[in-house]
């Protein structure tokens, strides 16, 4: 338990120092946002009817940005072959590095959201729900994340790779994670029962994603 | 499947297998399409179009039984290192891929008669287009991997994620799609189909099925001397950095 937190620890503090790391997931979310309008055009009403689903597409996308992040460095320098040798089984390391994904760029995401609605004209009352819908779909997107981190692992153009294997399983979040904010915004009926889908579909990643992780890297590392 | 393990006895399977179901897949295919495009009535409702579904049913078919014989691959990569696993897994995903393909413009083609366009989100459409993505996702990491063991244990791990998520990638866009637009008309009710459209579709079926097992089985065996080209090769490299040394 003190290794995985130890682990959880050190990530989180070299994802903040690293410089850059989770200011760049955070700038590209704006860019994406920001740019949309230009696409569509000024008219408010169209832009706070597509908001929820333009900033989930955009989180789905920086999220995936630093997703070769979980593993890339480590398994760069060595410091994954010292890991899975050391006290920790690999799921518990996969799950652990996940984690420390969803802290330093799922929860980031999440809180800039609303600022980010605001330029979409997103509704204020809409707000509360789009932000909670983040904070439970998000670890879904960062375990998920970690299989075709591990999958890529060390390959070449692995960005480009990895969102072609892993943008088809967001479906299921980002179909769930907008109707929670529609839902919220225009109906019909209530955002929960797609708002608990969306936390089914976390827990299960949390539960599952690691274990694919753990059996890729270990293809990865042989 | 165990004494199947040995390329070679597999290799002379095929090699007498495939006449035989080449002979089937002509019949089969030959009597179909007959059928289905000079015998069967046109649809009282799509007239002529229906004969698209001839086609568009069995590749739909096809390109999810490719998915399953390729995750039931990925388990014999996986848990009995079955050496023709990884060779069956590999060579399915372009043929299911195709038929996936096959299946998505047919569809869009039958669309634009009926719904007036050549896209629609419809639920299947859209969950063929994701399954199809999944094939290229496949695909892609069979070609980044060079060493084939590591490309065929990472793309079997990635089989079997997406055979979890096919059920719940199906279910959220049925959900999804009773959301935003009302069941199409040609659905509402599943309106049944009489027999002289069914035999027709039925042969059709089979015959594609027969298609799609004799392309498999040629496919691995390509894929098999391949394979032995590429360790002759290497050998012959190894073989000459030797003599120079």
């Amino acid at each position: 338990m003190s290794a995985a937190l130890a682990l959880l620890v050190r990530d989180v503090k070299l994802a903040w120092r690293e410089g850059g790391a989770i200011g760049v997931a955070l700038g590209f979310y704006l860019v994406v946002v920001a740019i949309t309008p230009f696409g569509l055009g000024p008219d408010l009403n169209l832009l706070a009817r597509v908001a929820p689903g333009m900033l989930w597409v955009a989180l789905l996308l920086a999220a995936l940005l630093s997703a070769d992040r979980i593993f890339h460095n480590d398994y760069e320098d060595g410091t994954l072959d010292v890991l899975t040798t050391g006290p920790l089984p690999l799921p518990v390391l996969a799950a652990v590095k996940s984690l420390a994904h969803w802290i330093t760029t799922g929860v980031p995401l999440a809180l800039l959201a609303p600022v980010l609605g605001l330029l979409l004209n997103l509704p204020l009352d809409a707000m509360p729900l789009l932000v909670l819908a983040m904070l439970a779909g998000t670890p879904a997107v960062s375990f998920i994340a970690a299989i075709g981190a591990s999958l890529t692992l060390g390959l070449r153009r692995s960005g480009l790779l990895l969102a072609l294997l892993v943008l088809p399983l967001y479906v299921p979040v980002l179909i769930f994670g907008v109707s929670t904010a529609s839902a919220a915004m225009v109906g019909p009926g209530s955002p929960w029962p797609p708002f608990l889908m969306l936390c089914a579909l976390s827990l299960a990643s949390i539960v599952l994603a690691p274990l694919a992780a753990a059996a890729a890297l270990r293809t990865a590392l042989r | 499947m165990i004494s199947l393990a040995n390329p070679t006895r597999f290799l002379s399977l095929v090699d007498t297998v495939v006449p035989w179901l080449s002979a089937l897949v002509v019949i089969l295919l030959g009597t179909g399409l007959y059928v289905s495009f000079f015998v069967a009535p046109p649809d009282y409702q799509q007239g002529e179009t229906v004969r698209i579904m001839f086609i568009h049913v069995p590749a739909a078919w096809l390109a999810m039984f490719g998915y399953t014989v390729i995750a039931l691959a990925a388990l014999g990569t996986l848990i009995w290192r079955h050496p023709l696993a990884d060779v069956a897994a590999k060579t399915a995903a372009p043929i299911g891929a195709t038929f996936a393909f096959i299946a998505l413009v047919t569809g869009s083609l039958w669309g634009k008669p009926m719904w007036g366009t050549y896209w629609v989100w419809d639920a299947r459409l859209t969950s063929m287009l994701v399954l199809f993505l999944l094939y290229l996702g496949l695909i892609a990491l069979w070609q980044a991997i060079e060493e084939p063991g590591r490309a065929g244990r990472a793309a079997a791990i990635l089989a079997l994620v997406g055979a979890v998520n096919i059920p719940i990638i199906k279910f959220s866009v049925d959900w999804w799609n009773t959301l935003h637009q009302p069941a199409s008309v040609f659905r509402a009710g599943g309106p049944t189909i009489d027999p002289a459209l069914l035999t027709p579709l039925f042969v059709m079926a089979a015959g594609s099925t027969a298609l799609f097992v004799l392309l498999h089985l040629i496919a691995m065996r390509a894929e098999i001397l391949r394979r032995r080209v590429r360790a002759l090769q290497q050998t012959q490299v190894a073989r000459a950095a030797l003599a120079e040394a």
